[in-house]
């Protein structure tokens, strides 16, 4: 290959193909990376405006949506923003781009693969986005499908439930190209301890994916087979157990969380080095941590279940494992602070994006700790605590993670620096509207205002009205941070190749990188992060 | 160029496929787990309900599956020695092997439904609730087990045609090489399904 030619950027085009197909059919890891990225977003904004249709309605209840349709909104809400936005969410993305270049490798160990699961991606979105509009209509099960009311329901699911199972059938793809990857394509000297923090979580992430993903899969076509063949393993009318489907959805769906955190804490662990101009505190703490969590984290389903019926042996440990489940969690905080601790600390967006993570992610895992716990949780359980809690954690958390990873990697992949002030304006905005939407949850539900219910009494009026003007702010906040964004990938000045004074590869490459990211592979000498030279 | 081809490592294509299957044991895992459950729970209508299960069958299957297990690794060796012509008729039966299974398996299926046997249906919904979930486990259990003998039967049939336009060789034959793994696990499963609905009477 001549390499003057390869080294234009990856998004101009010189395969076979032309226009949209050029990106469909192709097999960079970079392209890949910006495909999902696109999609996600525009998932992400979907899911926002259902969002804000549902705390319109709770603020006037019957006006706006009917009962139906209100349970439709936010079922369709929960499983886009859950299973086509913040499952997929970074690995998909940010690993695409990130992964091969950050181990100094050229692609990911299997291109087509990588490509094949994209395209499952685009499948299933797509059946999940046709069962709004067939017959039967949207979902309204919420996204858990909790049976037997998921098998029983009018409503369109089984098209619902094949698009999830589509889309975990690529999720499992891509961990398992991403851990071969890692295994397979580390750079000369690149050793696992010199690994980027990145690296080490979305390894702990393809794993889980691999783990997990396989018990939903099959738990989803038991959906399917009760509603299309009438197999009824969750119809206790047949002899079947509703309970069981609890245990199997939760035996993936609270590992899936680590799925969408892990890579979260991957992209601050990355973040705050750079803007603290200071080498990482505990590296190995940080690693094993995201291994500590991925193990633990698949043994504490049951705490989504303790009022569900169980035995008091099984609840009491399903508690005492989820608290233990904390403890690496504390641990990642604790040398993220000591790493600022100290540091000659540049506020630039991506770090301010990073530490609300910190404080928004603390609050959603101790608010997890009081549910976590048996006595707490019987009071709390099914309330709106709980969506302040998961909210805190999954947008408080993984999606402020993935701002600041937009922000912190938005040079590399653009070739275009954004600008600062709006950036920073509009992350004050969200972050003002995100607690009075979220925290005022929270104090609703301590009060005992049940979750997804579409009306309530007049006492609660006050927190509802709190928590949706929350949500306008917070949306205002959001549309300032895309717009910079967005007018900056075409307006934006040229970036430079190491805008941040990154340590990592993917700084050692033009921005944006060209195909095959490296003229030569590079050699790895030193631990990662070292701000010393 | 661009293309996975230069990032050929056939180290990388036994992780991938080893990893895969540990998904699949586990998409596997789901299943019996509820097996066991029901099981536990049911142990007598378990009990009654498999002596409907056709013994004779189950073990010509049981047979049937072992043995194009042999033929794929064979044809395996065949590649490494260099003899794809014997690769080729070694694959061709493995497949032809795969079919009787399937076409066994249709037959035990059809022996039941016209006995009106499956789920749902009104025959069956008048027998004990543990009757009905041993039916659904077995309609479901070895109806994605058929799916993934399917399955392989199309990727073998590939793989014969790797075999026979040069793109298998001795020195390149990973593709090949997984596909027997997939195949061999395919055949581990229906081990583990064979006693637990045929031999539990
Ligand atoms: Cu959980």
């Amino acid at each position: 290959m001549e390499d003057n030619a390869s080294r234009e950027p990856y998004y101009v085009n010189r395969g076979k193909y032309r226009g949209i197909l050029s990106w469909l059919m192709s097999t960079d890891h970079k392209r890949i990376g910006i495909q999902y990225l696109i999609a996600l977003l525009t998932f992400f904004w979907i899911g926002v405006l259902l969002g804000l249709l549902i705390r319109l309605s709770l603020i006037m209840p019957g006006k706006i949506l009917s009962q139906g349709t209100y349970n439709q909104v936010f079922s369709v809400h929960g499983i886009i923003m859950i299973f086509l936005f913040i499952i997929p969410g970074i690995p998909v993305a940010f690993g695409n781009f990130f992964l091969p270049i950050m181990i100094g490798a050229r692609d990911v160990a299997f291109p087509r693969l990588n490509r094949f699961a994209w395209w499952l991606y685009l499948t299933g979105a797509a059946l999940v986005a046709l069962s709004l509009f067939v017959s039967g209509g949207a979902p309204d099960t919420g996204w858990t499908f909790y049976a037997p009311y998921s098998i029983r329901t009018q409503a369109n699911i089984t098209m619902a439930v094949s698009g999830v199972f589509v889309l975990g059938f690529s999720s499992i793809l891509t961990g398992l190209n991403f851990v071969t990857t890692i295994h397979r394509l580390r750079a000369p000297g690149m050793t696992w301890f010199r690994l980027p923090m990145f690296v080490w979580t979305v390894y702990a992430t393809g794993w889980v994916q691999m783990l997990a993903t396989p018990v939903l899969a099959i738990t989803l076509v038991f959906i399917i087979l009760g509603r299309v063949f009438g197999v009824g393993f969750f119809d206790p009318s047949k002899g079947g157990d509703p309970i069981l489907y609890e245990h199997l959805f939760w035996t993936y769906s609270h590992p899936a969380v680590y799925i969408m955190v892990l890579p979260a804490m991957g992209v601050i662990s990355e973040v705050i080095p750079v803007f603290a101009r200071k080498t990482i505190f505990g590296y190995k703490a940080v690693a094993f941590s995201a291994v500590g969590i991925a193990s633990v984290g698949y043994f504490v389903w049951g705490h989504h279940m303790f009022t569900s019926g169980m035995s008091d042996t099984a609840r009491i440990i399903f508690s005492f494992i989820t608290f233990l489940v904390a403890v690496p969690s504390g641990i990642k905080i604790f040398n993220w602070v000591a790493t600022l601790y100290k540091g000659s600390i540049v506020l630039d967006s991506p770090l301010i994006f990073a530490l609300s993570f910190i404080f928004l992610f603390s609050i959603g895992g101790l608010t997890g700790l009081i549910i976590g716990a048996l006595a707490p949780n019987l009071h709390l359980h099914g309330t709106y605590f709980i969506v302040g809690h998961f909210h805190y954690v999954m947008f408080g958390g993984a999606g402020f993670a993935i701002l600041a990873a937009l922000h912190y990697w938005f040079p590399k992949m653009t070739g275009k620096m954004y600008n600062e002030r709006p950036a920073k304006i509009g992350w004050l905005i969200l972050f003002v509207g995100f607690n009075l939407l979220y925290f005022s949850m929270f104090v609703l539900g301590y009060e005992g205002m049940p979750r997804r219910y579409f009306d309530y009494p007049p006492e609660y009026y006050t927190g509802h009205l709190i928590s949706t003007i929350g949500s306008w702010i917070l949306a205002t906040g959001l549309i300032i941070i895309f717009t910079n964004l967005i007018r900056s990938a075409f307006k934006g000045q040229e970036a430079p190749m190491n805008p941040w004074g990154g340590r990592g590869l993917e700084w050692t490459i033009p921005s944006p990188p060209p195909e095959e990211n490296f003229e030569e592979i590079p050699v790895i000498d030193k631990a990662p992060y070292r701000m010393d030279g | 160029m661009g293309d996975s081809e230069i990032h050929k490592d056939r180290m990388a294509a036994k992780y991938g496929i080893w990893f895969f299957l540990f998904t699949e044991i586990l998409f596997f895992g789901g299943m019996f787990l509820l097996y066991s459950i029901f099981r536990y729970r049911n142990a007598g209508a378990f009990h009654i309900a498999a002596a409907q299960e056709d013994l004779l069958l189950g073990s010509i299957n049981t047979a049937v599956l072992l043995t194009s297990s042999f033929f794929i690794a064979s044809a395996i060796s065949a590649v490494k020695r260099g003899n794809n012509r014997l690769a080729i008729l070694l694959q061709g039966l493995t497949v032809l092997l795969g079919a009787v299974f399937l076409v066994i398996k249709y037959f035990e299926w059809m022996e039941k439904i016209v006995r009106g046997i499956y789920p749902n249906s009104p025959v069956l919904l008048k027998l004990s609730s543990g009757e009905v979930l041993f039916f659904g486990l077995y309609y479901v259990m070895t109806g994605i087990h058929g799916l993934h003998v399917f399955i392989g039967i199309t990727v073998i049939s590939f793989m014969i045609y790797f075999t026979a336009t040069g793109n298998i060789t001795r020195k390149d034959y990973a593709k090949l090489e997984n596909t027997g793994l997939y195949w061999h696990f395919v055949d581990i499963v229906w081990i583990y399904l064979f006693p637990l609905f045929y031999l539990i009477t």
